[in-house]
């Protein structure tokens, strides 16, 4: 049986806007993903222990504060820390051209800026999964 | 496996939360770990939160794990929401309202969905329950999906089923319905300081009080007003402090259970549920509420009460072990396609429904005994 795709939809950093993250958390569970919504205003810390937690598949963030070079990073840092390596990380929001270079040396997999349809997001998610989908 | 179950039972976040994921997900070598943590679990305190959507249940259960944390109690959360039946993908929400609880070590905090049951708990709530028991969370707290009227699945985990109502949604006969309302060892009263709250209460009070008169074989004494006029604080005192003699045995046949593993209901040494106030997004009442979880569980220890809904509890699971096995034998290959040839016959008057279904009975009952030998315990 093919499991669920488990995904944590967070906002880290101070900014309050998650329209954004809410479109997305609801596009996730329409195309049959189970998604935790972990809301505004949440530190890496927390983001990272939820994501183990709830053993998710991906942690999506999303972020318009500009603290993104900061923030992003710091996510994929504690996941190594706690020696998590089967996690796809994602991003979205208001982020720069010019810093998706950084971010993605800094192991975010991919940023999607505004007017990215779900369906792309969706489809990325399916064919980067680090853990196969049959257990 | 044996190491993932070795570090769930030291504690590992990680490993508890794979072992999780892979009871979720029916992996048949996860169920069979499950005889490692036998000797680990049965210690901790598995309280049921339930109420309907909206009613204050995550932000409840937020305000208990600071109370139970603050106690140095260990803290397992697992909060279930529904799955679409459309998509079989999930929103889980509840988190939301604990995430400052989310760097402490000392609190775990799982978010399952219901994945097609409709009872108010996911298939996979039983089985979470065992790990963080094992694991060594003192106080398991079971966040049921937004109830109706009769998601009552919860009894058959909780030992402490706390219901959450809130004032507005009903009048008197909502509280004298059955199903959802006969379930709770506590009751609360959320967003106390709306209007509407003390007749809550005092309804809610009346209800109870009626019940343990019907169930004594008394005329109930008078409507929710006298009750209150007597003693506003009546079934508080008498919940907690000291047994009342009510058989709430003799409840459970009156009343009667449409199921075929009647729920234990508990004996006279189980006084009347307390109705307590509280106001959960600033925590007022909240620690009465903690309090009367623990005096609770304390009572139905030394009644030796909770041995006995532990042991029904078991059996429940027994049954639903087998319905669930039976239902995934539905869906094998041989037996659907037999389901829908008989189906066919049916429809054209070949057959009666019911002939049609022992047959297809007896094929499941010969795969059974064909299958059952390869199907024992390894261990």
């Amino acid at each position: 049986m093919e499991r669920k795709i488990r995904v944590l939809v967070a906002k880290p950093g101070l900014d309050g806007h998650d329209r954004g993250a809410k479109v997305i958390a609801r596009a996730l569970r329409d195309a049959g993903m189970e998604v935790i919504y972990t809301g505004l205003r949440q530190t890496p810390e927390q983001i990272v222990n939820a994501a183990i937690q709830e053993d998710v598949d991906v942690i999506a963030l999303s972020i318009l504060s500009g603290a993104h070079n900061h923030l992003f990073p710091r996510v994929v840092e504690l996941l190594k820390e706690r020696g998590v390596d089967d996690i796809l990380v994602f991003g979205g929001g208001v982020i720069p051209e010019e810093d998706i270079p950084f971010l993605k040396s800094k192991g975010i997999a991919e940023i999607f800026g505004p007017g990215t349809p779900t369906s792309k997001t969706i489809e990325f998610i399916r064919a980067n999964l680090k853990r196969p989908l049959d257990r | 496996m044996n190491e993932l179950v070795g570090s769930c039972i030291k504690g590992d976040m990680r490993a508890i939360a794979r072992l999780i994921t892979l009871l979720e997900n029916q992996d048949r070598e996860a169920y069979a770990a499950l005889y490692r943590l036998k000797d680990h679990e049965g210690v901790a305190q598995v309280v049921g939160i339930t109420g309907p959507p909206g009613a204050g249940k995550s932000t409840i259960v937020d305000k208990l794990i600071s109370q139970f944390r603050a106690r140095g109690r260990k803290v397992g959360v697992l909060a279930v929401d529904p799955t679409s039946p459309f998509s079989g993908g999930a929103i889980l929400g509840d988190r939301l309202r604990m995430q400052s609880h989310a760097t402490d070590a000392g609190v775990f905090i799982r978010s399952l969905a219901t994945r097609g049951s409709l009872g108010g708990i996911s298939k996979a709530t039983h089985a979470a329950i065992k790990v963080l028991d094992a694991a060594g969370y003192d106080i398991i707290l079971v966040e049921t999906v937004g109830v109706g009227q009769s998601e009552i699945d919860i009894v058959r985990v909780a030992d402490t089923v706390v219901l959450i109502s809130v004032p507005g949604l009903g009048d008197d006969i909502q509280v004298i319905k059955a199903g959802i309302m006969e379930i709770g060892d506590i009751f609360v009263v959320n967003k106390a300081d709306r209007d509407g709250a003390d007749r809550l209460v005092r309804e809610l009070r009346a209800m109870l009080e009626t019940q343990a008169q019907l169930s004594r074989g008394q005329a109930p004494s008078g409507g929710p007003d006298t009750l209150a006029a007597r003693d506003p604080n009546f079934m508080h005192h008498a919940g907690l402090v000291e047994g009342s003699n009510i058989s709430a045995k003799e409840a459970s046949t009156s009343i009667g259970r449409d199921s075929s593993t009647p729920i234990y209901f508990g004996s006279e040494q189980i006084p009347i549920p307390p109705v307590l106030k509280t106001i959960a997004a600033t925590g007022v009442g909240v620690a009465e509420l903690s309090e009367a979880i623990i005096q609770h569980f304390e009572l139905l220890k030394k009644t030796g009460e909770l041995d006995k809904k532990r042991l029904e509890s078991i059996k429940y699971q027994l049954g639903q072990f087998i319905f669930d096995e039976v239902s995934q034998m539905l869906n094998s290959p041989p037996v659907s396609e037999l389901r829908n040839k008989l189906a066919e016959q049916v429809f054209f008057r070949k057959l009666d429904v019911y002939s049609a279904g022992m047959a297809l009975f007896h094929k499941i009952q010969l795969k059974e005994t064909k299958g059952a030998a390869h199907e024992s315990p390894q261990d």
